[in-house]
């Protein structure tokens, strides 16, 4: 069968405000259970919801960034459902006037359509031990941002590169963190194939594991058509350790819920000024970054995309650029020898490095000597200390004379090897030579002289 | 009483051990607490006398005692809504209004119909509270505790909540004032709600000259009340002494007609009265009352339906013990029957889509249109609270006539309007009300119109003699 799938995500993305979605609790990670609590967010009766202004220029801002149209007005609804993580038994959400609609995310597989963004709150944590179930209130109440996609995902893969844009935007727009570890992100996904039932899966805490649940899932699903089974529509989870999804509900099980227009707070109204303030300070997005790279400064697809990967790197990029170096240079060094350092804050300045960069370019510096200057540069130095302590490149031709000599001396068989015919030995004199010189000797001039001292003794 | 404090006359010591003495003689026939609090009275009585000798500034009500309805939350005292699913809360915060009336000595908690639905106070979990003129009748609901507690001489004052008129119905019944505030005066902070876009706080006292006092110290805008209005509160003690000559009263000929022959002509006389007193009795229509009930069940029993949903027997109260979560949810569920029937009113009418709610939303939004209207043309609206004097507590009630007695309450919650119930007449040893409905935030010409009633009448003089069982 060659059916092609049809895969909704919904993405529940955890808003970086420092307070809670409707009282003043803190949100931060970690914290011993239980200890950011209050009547609000605990659902004690008789405590009311004010919503956090900070959660929703976030919301707005992480909306616009998506390119989707924020409502004027919109309103809350409570979501009833029993659970016990869910301390008032509703969910203060978004149903019938959601913050947003629209909105679409590029990805090399084709843009994702967007179909409505809302504002919503989290629950508590469960945790399951032998004998009990502990529940962690410090969650509840967290703003959370609900993403749901049009069905047009056409693939796992995509699903996984999909939320990977989605999550490298969101933290560009400085609306999420990102840290999916921490739950930051977290996704539900429905896929049907070739007209057979819906099936949602729910439990999806890593991009991985939304890429490997809806694989296994369109496997288990085609292998039913293949057999001639009718794929029933169902809730499923994903286990991670089975690597399979399992059931959890049947449609006859169907969790019901019943949704009431929230009683206890006005419409949201989004003014002119908060959009401004929300769009004001909106970057550009990774896909335009990206995109911009690879035409502006003629880097590959790869490099533009490894470069784009945080918005702190490609400004820091962009810096080196406009200090006076070479694009393709600094991109080669930034996603290479770059890459493995520090980042943001622990970086040499742009000019700084773009220094570097130069003397690299210009061949007054071998990429070893590079790689020394960097490190020392690393540990504060500025680009001219640490080029003068590790020396320009030596282009002394007595010097190299000298260690050329020496290093022939020493290597009588290799010498034999060269003069027998084997071109190959001139490479491990080179490099006997440079790790000699401690990697500054100018290579070209080294070669040639080693090559004229080889020849010459030959006679 | 406000002035002996001052003046140092009387302690709030004495004046507490006073009231609660009388609170307990008068328990055993009223049943019109849930729980008396008289450690904690006298705590807070000895405090403040301490102040006073010090001679500190304290507020107007400082040091004089009060009840309050038990679905107000009180840090440190149970909470029970009159429910056994809430047996053993304790809420660790007070609500808004009881931080207000911090410096008020407690005397205790007032019974009301189980999570404050009903309109008799027989559906309390702890027994049915009664009236302190004839304690084989209901004193009115939900907030019968705390009307009965204030027409029985038990408390200077209390508080109470209105959702459909559950202020002014038992107030009626008992015989004493009770106004409800329009929405969004009073802060709901710490309120258990019943229907969280209809409830309001509420003053039960003696005479409308006690109510302003009350209301001046609980009225105002609280930033945690997302529904509370941000308007300022005007000074309510300037519009006690004001008259009601020029005022333009609205008073329907049909709803006079629908009456009890005691309230009916009881109702007639005080139009003679406001007239006589230079107000301008004008001729209104009311022909949407029954639609105003039709939307309240609707909007009413869905919002209750919602504020329930956290009892799910996990976190609260009584919980049997069980092997599954299943079981334990439905096991633990132990609602009584009036709450029972609503919760399915309200489950039900919201089937799929919440349709129901949105049309008695409908009907809502046109009755507040006609209502704005209405006030357009008068400036108060002269109403019956009830069509009757209260009724016997053995009598069993059909469900939908008990709702009957809201329907000339429910118009204010819906619209949000004040509303103030004032004793106007007896019939058979038992007490009768008036009804008088203003603009939204026009306290002021409640308090002004019924302070002159008050003055004209002694209506609100007469007491119960204490009857002892
Ligand atoms: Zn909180």
């Amino acid at each position: 069968m060659t059916e092609m799938p049809v895969i909704g995500l919904e993405v529940h993305v955890q808003l970086k405000a420092r307070a809670k979605l409707f009282c003043s609790c803190p949100t931060d990670f970690g914290a011993p259970p239980n200890s950011r609590v209050c009547p609000v967010c605990l659902g004690l009766p008789g405590a009311l919801p004010i919503i956090n202004n900070q959660a929703v220029l976030l919301a707005v801002r992480g909306a616009l960034a998506l390119g989707a149209e924020v409502s004027t007005s919109s309103t809350f609804d409570r979501k009833h459902y029993f659970y016990p993580d869910l301390p008032k038994g509703y969910q203060v959400s978004q149903n019938l006037r959601p913050l947003a609609h629209g909105g679409r995310v590029p990805t090399p597989m084709g843009q994702v359509d967007l179909l409505r963004i809302h504002i919503e709150e989290d629950a508590g944590k469960l945790s399951h031990t032998e004998d009990s179930t502990l529940i962690d209130y410090n969650r509840s109440g967290q703003a959370l941002l609900e993403i749901v996609t049009a069905p047009c995902l056409s693939g796992a893969k995509q699903a996984r590169v999909f939320l990977e844009i989605l999550r490298r935007a969101l933290v560009y727009a400085g609306v999420c963190d990102g840290r999916l570890e921490e739950g930051s992100m977290r996704c539900d996904a429905n896929l049907s194939l070739g007209g057979g039932g819906r099936v949602e899966i729910k439990n999806l805490n890593s991009f991985r594991g939304v890429e490997k649940a809806l694989a296994y899932e369109l496997e288990r699903q085609s292998r039913a058509r293949a057999e001639g089974r009718t794929v029933l529509g169902e809730t499923r989870r994903w286990d991670e350790a089975g690597a399979a999804t399992r059931v959890m509900r049947t449609k006859g099980q169907a969790q019901d819920y019943w949704f009431l227009p929230e009683p206890d707070l006005p419409p949201l109204v989004i003014g002119a000024d908060l959009r401004r303030q929300a769009r004001g300070d909106l970057p550009e997005m990774p896909w335009t970054k990206e995109k911009r790279f690879t035409d502006d400064y003629g880097l590959s697809p790869a490099a533009s995309s490894g470069l784009t990967k945080t918005r702190t790197m490609a400004d820091y990029f962009e810096a080196v650029v406009a200090a006076g170096c070479k694009a393709r240079q600094a991109a080669n060094f930034l996603l290479g020898e770059g890459s493995k350092g520090p980042r943001g804050a622990g970086l040499p300045s742009p000019g700084q490095l773009a220094l570097l960069l130069c003397e690299l370019e210009q061949g007054r510096l071998s990429p070893t000597g590079a790689k020394a200057v960097f490190a020392r540069m690393l540990t504060g130095e500025t680009a001219r200390e640490a080029l003068r302590a590790v020396g320009s490149q030596l282009t002394d031709r007595e010097y190299l004379e000298k260690l050329a000599a020496e290093v022939v001396a020493a290597n009588p068989k290799a010498k034999a090897d060269y003069l027998g015919g084997r071109k190959r030995a001139l490479g491990f004199f080179i490099g006997a030579a440079m790790a000699a010189s401690g990697g500054r000797a100018h290579p070209a001039l080294l070669r040639k002289i080693l090559v004229s001292l080889l020849t010459k003794n030959k006679v | 009483m406000a002035r002996g404090l001052a003046a140092g006359e009387i302690s709030s010591r004495e004046l507490t051990e006073d009231f609660l003495r009388r609170s307990e003689r008068w328990q055993r026939t009223l049943n019109a607490y849930i729980e008396i609090t008289g450690d904690r009275a006298l705590a807070t009585a000895k405090r403040i006398d301490a102040l006073r000798c010090r001679g500190e500034k304290l507020g107007p009500l400082a040091g004089i005692p009060m009840a309050l309805k038990d679905n107000i939350s009180t840090r440190g005292v149970a909470t029970t809504c009159a429910s056994r699913v809430l047996a053993g809360y304790i809420p660790p915060y007070d609500a808004a209004v009881v931080e207000k009336l911090g410096d008020c000595p407690l005397l205790g908690k007032a019974n009301l119909d189980e999570f404050a639905m009903g309109s008799s106070n027989s559906t309390s979990a702890y027994g049915p509270a009664c009236n302190p003129w004839d304690p084989a009748r209901s004193p009115g609901g939900s907030s019968g505790g705390s009307a009965a507690l204030v027409a029985a001489g038990c408390a200077p004052f209390s508080l109470g909540t209105d959702t459909g008129g559950s202020v002014r119905q038992p107030a009626a019944f008992c015989g004493v004032t009770g106004f409800k505030p329009s929405y969004g005066r009073v802060s709901r902070w710490g309120l258990l709600p019943l229907a969280p876009s209809l409830d309001q706080v509420g003053v039960l006292t003696p005479s409308v000259e006690d109510c302003a006092l009350v209301l001046q110290e609980i009225a105002g805008h609280d930033s945690r009340d997302a529904t509370s209005a941000g308007m300022s509160v005007p000074d309510y003690r300037a519009a006690l002494g004001t008259e009601v000559s020029g005022l333009k009263i609205g008073l329907c000929p049909e709803v006079l007609a629908d009456c009890s022959r005691g309230v009916g002509s009881a109702l007639a006389e005080a139009a003679r009265e406001l007239e006589k007193g230079g107000g301008q009795i004008i001729s209104v229509s009311l022909p949407f009352l029954e639609e105003a009930m039709g939307a309240y069940l609707l909007i009413a029993s869905a919002e209750a339906a919602s504020s329930l949903a956290r009892y799910d027997g996990v976190a609260y109260g009584y919980r049997p013990l069980s092997p599954t979560l299943a079981e334990m949810y439905l096991g633990s569920r132990v609602f009584g029957p009036e709450v029972l029937r609503r919760l399915l009113l309200g489950v039900c009418s919201q089937g799929k889509g919440g349709g129901n709610y949105e049309l008695g939303q409908r009907v809502r939004r046109a009755i507040v249109s006609r209502l704005d209207a209405l006030f357009g043309q008068v400036d108060l609206l002269l109403l019956p609270v009830v069509s009757h004097p209260a009724f016997r507590l053995d009598e069993e009630p059909d469900p939908l006539a008990m709702h009957y007695n809201d329907l000339y309450s429910i118009p204010a919650n819906l619209a949000g309007l004040p509303a103030l119930a004032l004793p106007c007449g007896f019939s058979e040893g038992l007490p009768l009300s008036l009804q008088l409905m203003a603009p939204r935030f026009r306290e002021d010409l409640l308090l002004a119109a019924g302070s002159w009633w008050q003055r004209r009448t002694d209506w609100h003089h007469r007491r119960p003699r204490e009857v002892c069982s």
